[in-house]
């Protein structure tokens, strides 16, 4: 991995700590699984999901609520695998 | 590796609702206030707490601030400072208006006053019947009061420092704090904030436990921080634990899947609590149900390989109505336990949820240590408020929703005595001692060149694991014992962590092996201060400490009714009294606490 990619997925794995346990052990399960296949466009549909708060994030991983964007959709349904 | 220095009038380590309390205060005054923060502000774990921020306002029901203080004496198992629980009760409802008048959207009565819900334990007339005391914002208070106070801090130029990890408190050799070290996540630079007053909010450590409620971020930074800088930490046994997380994860499985039939069962498919508790069963209270848990596990009959979780079964419930009355759990249960959990049962154990210990302060929100004849005796230019300070108004069990009312007046008053201080001029930037900035550069350092040393997830692992099985719920004196010198040896492999990666900018493994520093230094205090605590109170039960008519409920007040202190240096204990004169009123006696 090269420096500059590790710093942005470095970075990104720190905006996944998060206010809420349940979030936090979602995303540990994604990069435990998916670190690899972040893409740079994963990785900017990532940046925009982590900026929404704790408790809309988690409404929407945990089926409460639905979005309309497609990018969030698929990505929420990302972090959704067990 | 080097350093630079920025100045400030008051430096606050800790965003959460306690950290921008205190900001307020600060910046409101006109001082140049800095709050390094190790996430956004509105991220910190304040956002979990859900349940409301306790004061007698008395909008739905008659109360008193006398009445919240007797719940909260008694809650404590009269382990609290009388006088710092008069305070904080006696503060509740102004800082409730304050934070209403910040924007905090309450709910609220049809005549526009803020809407109170009951909460376990509040009571009126002194034990007499239940009174509605919580003022809450839906099922989200804890996150509307933190965008409500940071709204605030912005508008009053307190500056944040927003993921930054703080490293160590700057003391000089006549112990007065000068400040904290602390490195900026996104360069790896390391500044020394030299502040005249130096306040630590910065939440509670239960992820020294295996099973914690607890998001990642509660790592006990400053806890650790006060350790190593030789202050004591008070009543570090006391902890309280939830009876149903999810195993291995930590999430909650609320008290309602009980209430609407949940049954526990152990790896006989025996219904246990009918053995602990004939009548109540499932339903019986929190300690009862987790101390039948853990006695289940320990004797062998826990669950799934390791043996070590029981189960807790709703397949026997109508499947509509699991999904309508208890919304959430159904995906708690596949996301977390990996079962669906109309068909299987989900498994379940006691789980770490708050701190009641933590920094010794006054109800001004100073740091006290014993000097002398006077066991509160101020160290000078440091305070700490909320979770991990130690007021000590929890004493040996908080009661609900006196968690954000903690950090909401102490973090006002810790704020406000600072503002007095520096007011007065009795601070001033006293000169910053070279050693104490050489030895975080030289942890850092060790840190970073360690060879062949220990990995940092299996050594937090190790901790966790052994935190959960010697001192958790429930206690056994052999437990305990063998349990301290465990710590003490993952304590050697603290010491000597490596990291593979030593790059300087979003190293998220050298923030992690700095964080279990702090963890270990809570995991010593807290199993070596249960070890030494005979008696059961509150949250501390041991099995060698039963209900007897000499010992209701295991408490010995002859010989246990203090506060423990628990220094760094060997391990050693000390006590203190507990306050038991309040502020103006008469003092709330010891009696047997029973609801």
């Amino acid at each position: 991995m090269d420096t500059e990619r590790n710093a942005r997925i470095g970075k990104l794995k720190w905006h996944c700590r998060r206010a809420l346990l349940e979030l936090d052990l979602v995303f540990q399960r994604f990069w435990a699984r998916e670190q690899d296949a972040v893409d740079e466009s994963s990785e900017a549909v990532l940046t925009r999901l982590l900026e929404l708060e704790d408790h809309d994030l988690w409404a929407l991983v945990s089926n409460k609520r639905t979005t309309d964007d497609v990018e969030f959709a698929a990505m929420i349904k990302r972090l959704q695998k067990i | 590796m080097k350093y630079t220095v920025r100045k400030f009038d008051a430096v606050i380590v800790g965003a959460g609702g306690a950290g921008l309390r205190a900001a307020i205060q600060l910046s409101e005054a006109g001082m140049k206030t800095a709050v390094l923060t190790k996430v956004f502000p509105t991220r910190s774990h304040t956002v979990a707490a859900q349940g409301g921020v306790a004061a007698s306002l008395g909008n739905s029901d008659e109360d008193h601030w006398h009445w919240h203080m007797y719940d909260t004496v008694k809650g404590s198992d009269w382990l609290g400072d009388q006088d710092a629980i008069e305070f904080m009760v006696r503060n509740a409802n102004e800082c409730v208006i304050e934070l209403e008048h910040y924007g905090m959207p309450f709910d609220r009565l049809d005549n526009g006053r803020i809407y109170q819900r009951p909460f376990g334990g509040h009571m009126s007339n002194f034990g007499e019947k239940p009174v509605r005391r919580s003022c809450a914002a839906a099922d989200r208070t804890g996150h509307a009061m933190l965008h409500a106070m940071y709204q605030r801090n912005v508008k009053v130029n307190t500056q944040f420092f927003v993921e930054w990890q703080a490293l160590d408190l700057i003391r000089d050799a006549e112990g007065e704090v000068l400040g904290v070290t602390a490195m900026d996540m996104e360069t790896g630079e390391v500044v020394a904030f030299h502040a005249k007053a130096t306040i630590f909010a910065t939440g509670g450590a239960g992820r020294i436990y295996y099973s914690s409620t607890n998001a990642f971020i509660n790592t006990g930074d400053g806890v650790g921080m006060a350790a190593r800088a030789g202050i004591p930490l008070e009543d570090m046994e006391f902890w309280q634990f939830h009876p149903t997380g999810v195993a291995g994860a930590g999430v909650l499985i609320t008290e309602g899947v009980r209430g609407e039939g949940g049954i526990l069962r152990n790896s006989l498919g025996e219904r246990f609590m009918e053995r602990y508790a004939p009548n109540a069963k499932d339903l019986a209270s929190r300690d009862i149900v987790s101390r039948a848990m853990v006695t289940e596990i320990n004797e062998g009959r826990g669950c799934g390989p390791n043996k070590d979780f029981v189960l807790l079964d709703i397949t026997h419930l109508d499947p509509e109505t699991i999904m309508k009355r208890l919304p959430g759990i159904h995906e708690i249960a596949v996301q977390f336990a990996g079962v669906d959990c109309l068909k299987e049962p989900i498994p379940v154990v006691p789980t770490c949820h708050y701190q009641m210990g933590g920094i010794p302060t006054n109800y001004l929100g100073q740091v006290v240590v014993p000097q002398g004849d006077n066991h509160s005796t101020p160290v000078p230019g440091f305070f700490a408020a909320g979770e991990c300070a130690c007021a000590s108004v929890h004493g040996a069990n908080r009661l609900g929703t006196n968690s954000l009312l903690d950090l909401l007046v102490f973090g006002k008053s810790a704020g406000e005595t600072a503002v007095n201080e520096l007011k007065a001029g009795a601070r001033t930037h006293k000169p910053l001692p070279a050693e104490a900035i050489e030895r975080t550069l030289a942890r850092l350092d060790r840190l970073n060149t360690q060879k062949d040393g220990a990995d940092v997830h299996e050594t937090r692992l190790a901790m966790q694991r052994t935190m959960q099985k010697h001192a958790g719920v429930f206690r056994f004196k052999d437990m305990l014992k063998e349990g301290v010198e465990k710590i003490l040896a993952i304590e050697q492999d603290v010491g000597r962590t490596q990291i593979n990666d030593k790059s300087m900018v979003f190293n998220t493994a050298r923030i992690e092996a700095l964080e279990l520093d702090n963890l270990i230094e809570v995991a010593k205090a807290t199993i070596v201060s249960a070890n030494a605590r005979t008696e059961s109170r509150g949250a501390h039960v041991r099995d060698d400490a039963p209900n007897t008519t000499e010992h209701p409920n295991g408490r010995d007040d002859k010989n246990w009714h203090k506060h423990t202190l628990w220094y760094r240096e060997n391990n050693r204990l000390d006590y203190k009294p507990v306050q038991m004169k309040p502020m103006t009123v008469d003092s709330i006696e010891l009696k047997t606490r029973a609801y």
